[in-house]
């Protein structure tokens, strides 16, 4: 051979390349080995994490909201079943007569459900991609008889929020929406995550915590393509709790009827408890339409325009009493010795002070008349005279002991305080001094008044029970089940303080209003109940513009009166107070008190026998 | 022509060292593909096995003849292969865009696989005859090797295969290198290689570069380029130090862990056996190659010390690369872990070059 033998030189040098060789070849394993070490050793244990992640899919067990019922037991709010549809990609043999099938039978648009799936994909052709909520009866019957023809789609079972009746109590039950983000950073909602729907308004969102429940999980191994092999482990969900209204499903009802295709508000309250019976606000809503998600365009009819169905009237409507605010304003004589209630005043059908003339409702007046007959017929001259007396900052005095001008404690989101003016609350607001001719309208609760309906009804109440103003309640109990129930006691936040002879006077006055002649509540007046109450028209612009308008046709609707009337029943044993206002509705006694008689008949004509349906939780 | 000598000078270690490898191999291979087939031993663990027995015959009777005889052969070998990567081109069959198999009689084998070792014995033969007596050889005296590495290399780059013609260029250049460049040639060459970067670059497939970005940055795509990558280093990063436990990988089992069997079976081993297999199996190769280059030093012409060096070359290159991207250290090229990974051409010149390995060792005490 040729190449026998080495030259010495070449032969050392290349053994010597050879040794250096050696060292590189060392270098590369120390490379990877401490590589290896960084990522099995180092980190290691992320790198477990990651793999388990990979490995466990956690499926959310959405838990049961807890349940709504009535005073009396009767379900309001519950959750149905959903079922919503999926399709499995990879399971698919051929999309395009799949998605024709699907538009078919179950109305789905097939382009929507396209864009999904796009979105959707990715590597893990096995995973469920939601295509459809909540689907109908029809439609689901149709998919389950096609189930043969449909390969690659699922239909899964879901709770979801069903408000029974519609929108009834939609106010005081609330409705759900979407969590933001901004309550999802808050921590206020520890339970909930990304696109749950927790309570907006009313009694879901008040007691949302508590309704909500705690969601449960299921650990599912899947694989690279997403197809679910076993379930790993399992923890069930913990069904919210339930709760009881002070709602009674029957007056409720009739209350709602009252309302119907008119704007305003009607709360009915146990005068005893303070528990609200009734609580009614028109145009309500159906909280259903929120659940499936609701589009903009229906959000925005809510929203904007004069009809605000989202608002609580009862609550947070905030009115002119009108004549309603005589029963403060008569007391605060009585009790302030500035009136003797045999004296007569003189109407003549207004009332002159300075240059400006203050008009009686009775254009051409109600002659001589004493307190009784004053708040009876609701003499405003009688008042005029008796405001002046008494003077803006003493009425208000009066006002606030009724609870008016502020919240009264119910336990509900936008409550509003109303509003109960004083000279000095005038001379901060506007920088300028009270006025006389402002005590004048305050005394026949106009000028700045304003009332909440759950007010009214609490004053008018606070007169007949001895003088106390409850805490008003719409939650009777919340718990899980017979045994475990929290109920809630009747709370006392005040009582006024008044001499019962004065109270008695009032009683009588306000009793005359629906059952003597010439009262302006008859048309609440009842056979055997006792009921009394007080009528009053809420102007909604001054006199001046009203005149300015030529006659009465030619009122702007949103410019008319606002009618009130308030109530309790039977009066010598009360146990009911309600509070009526519609909305540019004209004159109390013609269009809000037999709505009212219409409720007391039905709620205490049946109970005559005072054998109340036992509760249930 | 037999020589008792020849029984006594056998080199036991290096097989011995093999076998462990080979063994470890089909354990592996077994947990990867465990599952693949409804029932039973899996199939491709068995065609495994097949390969790896040619494979060791095919090394003992690499070491019949005297590896001398192979000087002359080099370059008509070296032409065949080349012939051979021709006709892949023309009557190959494309799978998934390339052209890299041809079939022959029912066997298909990819001529890259021939024409390594073609091109190792070509440039031993250049080296062992064009012997530079002073220090290092000129840019002007390497022209004809660098042809002779060229021409494969475009070749493999048509079919395409990028992963065999990068590792080609690695294992003749350490041999150039080996045999003793001049810094100045050196120098130049850099230079010029570096010029040339802009031009490679474009001359790539989009998937091509789009490996090499991804590798730059894995986290960029975690679902499309870079999921591979990241489903290795957690496949491997989460066997920890002991490992999951034989047939107990996660990512393995749930296939997460993509090309299990082939590209990244190194991960598959790391996952189920943790730090400690995954060092076991690289003390194994560390072994391979020192005594590879062991025997290089001991061989007594410059034919059998570069022949040695080159094939060891091919094995320390391909366990780097293949190692090193399982690991998120190097991008991915499609190249098999040698000896390792699932796939019969590869085994069967590996171990055929092994057994020129293991001729030359055999033979190291023979004086001619």
């Amino acid at each position: 051979m040729r190449s026998s033998g080495f030259d010495r030189i070449t032969s050392e040098l290349l053994q010597n390349r050879l040794r250096r060789l050696t060292y590189v070849v060392f270098l590369a394993f120390i490379v990877l080995t401490l590589r290896l070490w960084l990522l099995q050793v180092v980190h290691g244990p992320e790198y477990r994490t990651k793999s388990e992640n990979n490995r466990i899919h956690l499926r959310d067990i959405p838990p049961f909201r807890g349940m709504i019922f009535d005073r009396n037991g009767h379900l309001l709010v519950d959750n149905r079943p959903s079922y919503d549809l999926y399709i499995i990609p990879e399971d698919v043999q051929d999309s395009k007569s799949l998605l024709h099938l699907l538009s078919n039978l179950a109305g789905i648009d097939p382009e929507a459900v396209r864009i999904r799936l796009t979105k959707a994909g990715g590597g893990q052709p096995f995973r469920p991609v939601l295509v459809k909520r909540d689907l109908t009866r029809e439609a689901l019957a149709l998919v389950e008889t096609h189930r043969f023809n449909l390969p690659g789609v699922m239909v899964q079972v879901k709770p979801q929020r069903h408000y029974l009746r519609g929108s009834f109590a939609a106010h005081a039950i609330g409705y759900l929406g979407e969590i933001s983000e901004v309550q999802l950073k808050s921590g206020k909602y520890p339970e909930n995550r990304p696109g749950d729907l927790i309570g907006k308004s009313g009694v879901e969102a008040r007691w949302q915590e508590y309704l909500n429940g705690s969601r449960g999980g299921e650990q599912v191994e899947v694989d690279a393509a997403g197809r679910q092999l076993r379930v790993v482990s399992r923890m069930s969900p913990e069904p919210g709790i339930n709760l009881s209204l002070t709602l009674d499903k029957d007056l409720q009802a009739l209350a709602e009827e009252g309302l119907k295709d008119k704007k305003g508000a009607i709360v009915a309250l146990d005068p005893e408890t303070g528990e609200v019976l009734a609580m009614a606000s028109a145009p309500a809503f159906d909280p259903n339409v929120f659940i499936g998600g609701i589009d903009r365009e229906a959000w925005n009819q809510m929203v904007s325009g004069s009809d605000y169905p989202l608002q609580n009237r009862v609550i947070s409507g905030q009115y002119p009493p009108g004549s309603i605010f005589k029963i403060v304003v008569g007391l605060a004589g009585l009790e302030e010795g500035l009136v003797d209630p045999g004296e007569e005043v003189f109407c003549n059908g207004s009332y002159q002070l300075g240059a400006h003339t203050f008009r009686c409702w009775k254009r051409h007046g109600h002659g001589h008349v004493d307190f009784h007959r004053a708040l009876r017929e609701s003499c405003d001259v009688y008042f005029y005279k008796l405001g002046r007396r008494l003077g803006v900052d003493r009425i208000a005095r009066y006002a606030v002991m009724f609870g008016l001008g502020g919240r009264t404690g119910l336990r509900l989101e936008s409550e509003r305080p109303g509003l109960i003016p004083t000279s000095q609350w005038k001379l901060k607001r506007f920088g300028v001094p009270w006025q006389a001719g402002e005590t004048i309208s305050t005394s026949i609760g106009q000028s700045f008044v304003l009332v909440t309906p759950i007010q009214a009804a609490q004053m008018i109440g606070a007169v007949f029970n001895g003088g106390i103003l409850h805490e008003p309640k719409v939650v009777r109990w919340v718990g899980k089940g017979e045994n475990t129930v929290y109920r809630f006691e009747p709370t006392v936040r005040s009582r006024l303080d008044a001499d019962p002879k004065n109270l008695d006077r009032m009683k009588r006055a306000l009793i005359a209003v629906v059952n003597e002649p010439h009262g302006t509540g008859w048309r609440a007046k009842q056979k055997e109940i006792p009921v009394a109450g007080k009528t009053g028209t809420a102007q909604v612009v001054n006199l001046e513009t009203e005149k300015a308008s030529k006659g009465r046709q030619g009122i702007p609707e949103r410019f008319k009166d606002h009618a009130w009337f308030v109530a309790v029943a039977p009066a010598d044993a009360p146990r009911l107070a309600i509070a009526v206002l519609l909305e540019n509705a004209g004159h109390g006694g013609s269009a809000a008190a037999p709505i009212v008689g219409r409720m007391i008949e039905a709620y205490l004509g049946d109970r005559a026998a005072g054998a109340e349906v036992a509760s249930r939780p | 022509m037999f020589d008792r000598r020849l029984v006594q000078n056998f080199d036991w270690v290096l097989l011995l060292v093999l076998a462990v490898i080979a063994a470890t191999s089909l354990m592996n291979l077994y947990s990867a593909t465990y599952g693949l087939d409804d029932a039973g031993i899996p199939r491709v663990f068995m065609r495994q096995l097949y390969w790896f027995l040619i494979g060791f015959g095919v090394l003992l009777l690499m070491t019949l003849f005297d590896y001398h005889r192979l000087e002359p052969l080099a370059y008509p070998a070296y032409v065949f292969s080349l012939g051979l990567l021709v006709l892949v081109l023309m009557l190959g069959a494309v799978t998934s865009g390339s052209q890299r198999w041809l079939s022959l009689g029912g066997i298909s084998f990819q001529p890259s696989e021939v024409a390594k070792f073609a091109l190792i014995a070509a440039l031993a033969r250049f080296f062992s005859e064009h012997e530079e007596r002073r220090e290092a050889y000129r840019l002007r005296d390497l022209i004809r090797p660098f042809l002779i590495i060229a021409v494969p290399c475009a070749l493999i780059l048509k079919e395409p295969d990028l992963g065999t013609a990068l590792l080609i260029m690695l294992v003749s250049f350490s041999i150039i290198l080996f045999a003793g460049v001049r810094w100045q040639s050196l120098a130049l060459l850099s230079t010029g290689f570096l010029a040339a970067v802009p031009f490679i670059w474009s001359t790539l497939k989009v998937y091509q570069k789009r490996r090499i970005l991804t590798f730059l940055k894995p986290e960029m795509d975690p679902l499309g380029a870079g999921y591979h990558i990241n489903q290795s280093k957690i496949a491997i990063g989460s066997g920890q130090i002991w490992g999951k436990g034989y047939l107990e990988g996660t990512q393995t089992r749930l296939h997460f862990l993509p090309e299990q069997h082939t590209d990244f079976a190194f991960s598959v081993l790391a996952e189920e056996w943790g730090f400690t297999g995954s060092v076991f199996l690289l003390t194994s190769y560390l072994l391979l190659i020192i005594w590879g280059i062991n025997i290089a030093r001991s061989s007594r012409d410059r034919f059998g010390m570069f022949l040695a060096l080159g094939i060891v070359a091919v094995i320390f290159w391909e366990f780097v690369i293949n190692v090193g991207m399982a690991t998120g250290l190097l991008p991915v090229v499609g190249i098999p872990l040698v000896l390792f990974s699932y796939g019969g051409s590869s085994v069967v010149s590996t171990l055929a070059g092994m057994g020129i390995l293991m001729n030359i060792s055999m033979r190291r005490f023979m004086f001619q």
